[in-house]
């Protein structure tokens, strides 16, 4: 073997590229840092909420945030640093269930129109057009009027919404994907179409599908603040913050903290899920990379 | 981006000095070293590279991939990403500094003291604005000139890169021009300020050979003509033998040797250079050999070639052949009007017949658009073709079931392009080559890794490697895991679809033994697709030629490279470059014309072929 | 040209069907009876079922759907079972504030949202180019109603420049004053999708080979990034920006309510909750019409920017 050959030396180990770069672009620090604290003061929200959330105490209604009350009371006298906290629970639940069932279903139906093609291609997408075209807000609104207003109807109405753009997501690569040498070589080696989903394509696309998302995670939260400001969320007294900011809206005029504080709840939640997102999408696609 | 502003002596100790008294060097390059900024800091790609170009010169700068031959045209040209990129050394053209320069001035320079063509012309070209305004920029960017004068000149400078019909092609988009045209385009914009020096950095590799000649032609030519320099940078040492005065070898980042062309092709003293060289196939080097022939390697010790085994014949012609094909047509439909009405069809494969002996090789050559591509596909049912036959080992692959299917395909198998993309970055290699094994049940899991491991020693890689990923391995490497991957169903059939065109020479060379090697020593039969005539003539047995979807010659390769007899086959023959210093300044004189489309309309009736026997077992069409 | 142009908009009718299928579905799974919503609980059996009737509600679900599909096409969208008004004239009562609203926000949105989105991807890893990527990740991380919500307190409840309430009014500047904060704050978050859009689109462009012929050509910088770059940046940005459209009218709805503006957004809204099925339907249909018209001028106008398509065989 001749020793000049160029290609024949060895290039450098890589350990996961995606990694690497998230670990280098410090922007996906704080929106992994922020996420991490919301979702851990979720989940210890009973031991850290100083009040119980939907308890009401009618002689301190509406009392400025105090060294009492830290964030406030509103119009029935309940804490609204609590109530913040339960509704962490709530919202990223939701959103959380939501867009993990709209991946699901999305992916495989993507997945399955792009490599099967032909008729069934056209009429899959051609019916996630349709949903497409209906913006997710009025989709939403209409899926939750229908079903009635829970934890669970709230969660099949947002992953409906959802499911149409992981759908379009998944195929585009899968698309590109069956083209490739290898899974044309995976072909005539006579696999099965499934193997060749399953092993060959799929994770091949992980990375594209995940990033999307962690951005629909955040669209997730985001609708379910909007349906529980318009009246369609899960049902009062439980603390969501949509809610709040609706009960707040009334005494927008005197009591702004009804109305603030949610609202920086949700504005930091979805934001810390954006950042995470871009980073990854970043991380994936050298032609964005923040870096070089 | 950093500069160093000193000037270092130019080596014969002089400084600018008027054309007229003494013939200066146009491109003065010392000492020029480009370092990138990696994530460790600052990494030189090319080191201490020095060269002169003189007036009416062309000078060559060859190496495989890595070698840091186009950094160093975009470091000349000032091309680079500021805030990454480091330059130092000196660039003189014609005495001036460039790398002292500000942006703005240095903008003045590109497209008017130098002008640069790239490797891809499709997608070179912007394709919003038609190509006559972009030709036209280029001199408006630097003159100020109206816009008829600019037109006017423009319509004559398409005419100069021989474009028929300039005038009514003014208007129009790129893409309505072929690659070959494309790339006469980019050329007419970069002569268009008359530049003293040209840089073309790879302008032929993406182009068909017959195109690649009528373009070094042209660039022939046009030097003669305006008496300008060219810098041409290439891979192929073919080109480099027939366009180069002088030429530079760079190997990884360096300038390992620097000379007048035909010293280095006869006396090249750096073994990188000699390597470089013996891997190059030379056509018409076969003297009179009936069986391929591998390519020589080279001792790097001692610099001495070391001796070539011997092949044996290994064709069994008096065995029923492994793969017939007869009449084999895949055609192609083509939707358009706004019914998306059938409006015609791409013949893609019309009417192909061959058989294929145990232990042969069959090469199918031609250029883009010929339908060998399809052929091969449509032999391994990738695609499925639209008649004839395909009988493998005795099946008839057209006649199967979806679970014959699976295991007829056991006997025939197929290898890519693009090492890079031929498997899946996901698996590691040891799976990815039992994978085949286990899922046609031929045995057990130890087994399928045993035989894993034997194959991956057969092409040369290691049975430890097993668990390492595609990416760490190289392109050379990964071609072996392929073929290593294809051997695992023990088939008597290999196509190989261009298996060894995207690799370096050298890596080319080797992959070539490597088939050779197995085909001694499991009696295979290959079906080589390839474009690139001369690595066809030393691995073929037999050659068929294709043009248009059909066979236009067939037989035993000595009969066909010998002696060709359909018209097209010459034309091939003649288009490939010779690596022959001596054949420096000829010029070819092809017409200027296109690769035809194999587009028909519906109900075309393709006409009644006829062939003849020049030789036994050589035939050809009959125009 | 004229080929695409028809087989795109021959494409748009079995969209159009598919819609019309999915609201009927939709629709008819709303809980709750109509007649019962319309008359009362106590209303009698009988007068209950003349109003099924009246309504074509006590037809087979077969029937209903091909009378629907046909009454849809010829423009027929039903009639409100609670104002008596038809479908077109309820929508055109509020067309023009949700016309307006929407029109305002894009022309924000695009006026603002390019240029940054140029600047950030000519400085990239510069601090125009973090600075523009902040504010459009904040931009977008707003619920419609938070900004709305957050604008209203600064802007009209704490420094009292703009009314909280907007009134209907014919004098131009107090229209105006009172389409200002709804239309930043669509506008604003337009402006973040699109910034963000053009960034990514640009900095596509910019790595093409032909921008390095332009440069090897000596192009002036200006014209390479307004001419050769954001030319060619511009065709999918359009696209995009078409498709924003649909998510503009749907986060119209809370900008509505926030603002308390009439429009398109809180008609439906109206309908849903007094059940007022004829015209949820209709409205639904309009409203998803536009969409799909919105998005076939989209590629219409794609095709005429785009010189390869126009060309296409």
């Amino acid at each position: 073997m001749t020793d000049f050959a160029v290609s024949q030396s060895f290039p450098e180990r890589q350990s996961n590229p995606v990694l690497l770069a998230l670990r280098r672009n410090k922007f996906s620090w704080i929106g992994i840092g922020l996420l991490s604290v919301i979702v851990l003061t979720a989940i210890f929200a009973p031991v850290l909420a100083p009040y119980d959330p939907i308890k009401q105490n009618i002689l301190h209604r509406l009392a400025p945030p105090s060294a009492e009350f830290w964030l406030g009371t509103d119009s029935y006298g309940r804490d609204v640093l609590s109530r913040l906290l339960y509704g962490a629970r709530i919202s990223l639940s939701i959103g959380f269930l939501a867009v993990l069932i709209a991946m699901v279903v999305g992916s495989a139906l993507g997945i399955l129109a792009g490599y099967i093609g032909g008729i069934f291609d056209q009429v899959v997408m051609g019916i996630v057009d349709v949903m497409l075209s209906f913006p997710t807000l009025l989709l939403g609104l209409m899926v939750a009027a229908m079903l009635g207003a829970s934890f669970e109807n709230l969660i099949i109405a947002i992953a409906i919404t959802e499911t149409a753009p992981f759908a379009r997501v998944a195929r585009a690569p899968t698309i590109a994907m069956k083209r490739r040498d290898f899974v044309e070589a995976g072909r005539s080696l006579g696999f099965t179409p499934l193997r060749i989903m399953r092993v060959h394509i799929l994770p091949n696309i992980t990375s594209d599908i995940v990033v999307v998302a962690s951005l629909w995670m955040a669209s997730a939260i985001r609708t379910e603040a909007s349906l529980a400001f318009i009246g369609l969320g899960v049902l009062p007294p439980t603390a969501t913050w949509g809610g709040m900011i609706r009960e707040g809206f009334d005494n927008i005029l005197s009591a702004w903290w009804l109305v603030v504080f949610p609202s920086l709840a949700i504005l930091l939640t979805v934001l810390a899920l954006n950042i995470l997102g871009d980073a990854l999408r970043d991380a994936i696609d050298p032609k964005t990379r923040s870096q070089g | 981006m950093i500069l160093t502003s000193e000037k270092p002596m130019h080596p014969s100790g002089i400084e600018s000095v008027p054309d007229a008294l003494i013939s200066a060097p146009v491109l003065s390059v010392c000492d020029l070293t480009t370092s990138f900024r990696t994530n460790d800091g600052w990494k030189s790609v090319i080191r201490g590279i020095s060269f002169d170009v003189a007036p009416r010169e062309t000078v060559a700068i060859v190496g495989e991939s890595g070698s840091g031959k186009s950094v160093t045209s975009l470091s000349i040209m000032r091309l680079l990403q500021p805030h990454s990129s480091r330059i130092e050394g000196s660039v003189c053209l014609n005495g001036r500094e460039l790398l002292s320069l500000e942006e703005e001035q240095m903008r003045r320079v590109r497209g008017n003291g130098i002008s640069m063509i790239f490797q891809e012309p499709m997608t070179s070209l912007n394709p919003i604005f038609p190509i006559g305004k972009q030709i036209a920029e280029a001199l408006t960017v630097h003159t100020d000139i109206s816009e008829a004068d600019a037109k006017a000149e423009v319509i004559r400078l398409l005419d100069k890169v021989r474009i028929p019909n300039a005038l009514s092609r003014f208007d129009e988009y790129p893409h309505q021009f072929s690659g070959g045209m494309r790339q006469r385009v980019m050329i007419a914009m970069a002569l268009a300020s008359r530049p003293k020096l040209l840089i073309a950095d790879e302008p032929t590799t993406a182009l068909d050979v017959t195109i690649q000649g009528q373009i070094l032609d042209l660039i022939k030519t046009l030097q003669d003509e305006d008496g300008m320099s060219v810098l041409f940078i290439t891979h192929d040492m073919g080109v480099v033998a027939e366009v180069a005065d002088r030429t530079i070898v760079m190997y990884r980042g360096d300038a390992v040797e620097t000379g007048e062309t035909s010293d280095i092709f006869h006396r090249g003293r750096h073994p990188y250079t000699r390597a470089l060289l013996s891997a190059v196939p030379r056509l018409g080097s076969m003297g009179g050999r009936q069986l391929p022939m591998r390519f020589p390697s080279i001792d790097m010790k001692t610099g001495e070639q070391m001796p070539l085994a011997d092949v044996c014949d290994t064709v069994a012609r008096d065995k029923r052949p492994v793969l017939e094909v007869k009449g084999l047509t895949t055609r192609f439909e083509i939707r358009s009007g706004f019914l998306s009405r059938r409006s015609g069809a791409v013949h893609a494969v019309e009417n192909v017949s061959f058989d294929l002996y145990e232990g042969e090789t069959l090469s199918i050559v031609g250029e883009s658009g010929c339908g060998k591509s399809t052929t091969g596909r449509s032999v391994t049912r990738l695609i499925t073709p639209t008649s004839g036959s395909v009988t493998v080992d005795g099946h008839d692959m057209m006649k199967l079931s979806q679970a014959s299917l699976r295991t007829m395909r056991r006997s025939i198998q197929m290898i890519f392009q693009d090492p890079y993309a031929s498997l899946n970055p996901r698996m590691d290699i040891g799976n990815a080559v039992m994978e085949p094994f286990i899922q046609h049940s031929l045995g057990s899991k130890a087994q399928a890794r045993d035989k894993t491991a034997a194959l991956l020693n057969k092409v040369g890689l290691s049975a430890d490697m097993m668990k390492r990923f595609p990416h760490e391995f190289s392109g050379g490497q990964r071609q072996r895991i392929a073929i290593a991957r294809a051997l695992m169903l023990d088939p008597k059939v290999i196509v190989a679809d261009e298996a060894v065109s995207a690799l370096d020479v050298s890596i080319k060379a080797q992959v070539c033994n490597l088939l050779l090697d197995l085909q001694q020593s499991l009696n295979l039969a290959f079906l080589f697709i390839s474009h690139d005539m001369a690595v066809v003539e030393r691995v073929s047995h037999r050659v068929a030629v294709m043009y248009l979807g059909e066979i236009v010659e067939i037989g035993p390769r000595a009969a066909v490279f010998d002696n060709p007899q359909h018209a097209y086959t010459r034309k091939l023959m003649a288009a490939v470059p010779v690596p022959d210093p001596a054949r420096r300044g000829v010029k070819r004189n092809m017409a200027v014309d296109e690769i035809k489309s194999p587009i028909r309309p519906i109900g075309f009736l393709p006409p009644e072929r006829i062939y003849r026997e020049a030789s036994p077992g050589h035939l050809f069409q009959v125009e | 040209m004229i080929g695409y142009v028809i087989r795109r908009l021959l494409l748009a009718i079995p969209t159009l069907i598919a819609m019309l299928t999915m609201v009927f579905v939709l629709v008819r799974l709303v809980p709750g009876d109509p007649a019962v919503a319309m008359l009362g609980d106590r209303a009698s059996a009988e007068t209950l079922q003349t109003l099924r009737a009246e309504l074509g509600l006590d037809q087979p679900i077969a029937v209903q759907y091909v009378q629907f599909v046909t009454k849809m096409l010829s423009g027929d969208f039903g009639r409100s079972m609670t104002s008596g008004r038809t479908v077109l004239e309820e929508v055109a009562l509020v067309l023009p504030y949700t016309l307006e609203l929407a029109v305002a926000a894009m022309l924000i949105g695009t006026c603002l949202g390019i240029p940054l989105g140029v600047l950030a991807a000519v400085r990239r890893n510069q601090w125009p180019d973090y600075l523009s990527r902040v504010l459009s990740l904040v931009g977008l991380s707003f619920p419609g109603f938070v900004s709305g919500i957050l604008m209203l307190l600064a802007f009209a409840v704490w420094l009292q420049w703009l009314p909280v309430m907007s009134r209907a009014s014919s004098d131009p500047i107090s229209h105006l004053r009172n389409l200002a904060l709804p239309a930043l704050n669509l506008g604003l978050i337009m402006t973040a999708y699109i910034a963000r859009v053009t960034r990514s689109s640009m900095l596509e462009v910019m790595g093409e080979d032909y921008i390095r012929t332009a440069r090897a050509k000596g192009v002036q910088p200006m014209k390479l990034v307004v001419r050769h770059a954001l030319g060619n940046a511009l065709i999918p940005i359009v696209t995009v920006v078409g498709l924003y459209f649909g998510t503009l009218i749907g986060n119209s709805v809370l900008t509505e309510i926030v603002f308390t503006r009439p429009g398109l957004g809180k008609l439906i809204l109206g309908a849903l909750q007094s059940r007022d099925y004829t015209l949820l339907q209709g409205l639904m249909v309009v409203f998803a019409t536009f969409v799909i018209l919105v998005n076939t001028a989209t590629d219409l106008i794609y095709a005429l920017v785009d010189p390869r398509v126009s060309y296409a065989r």
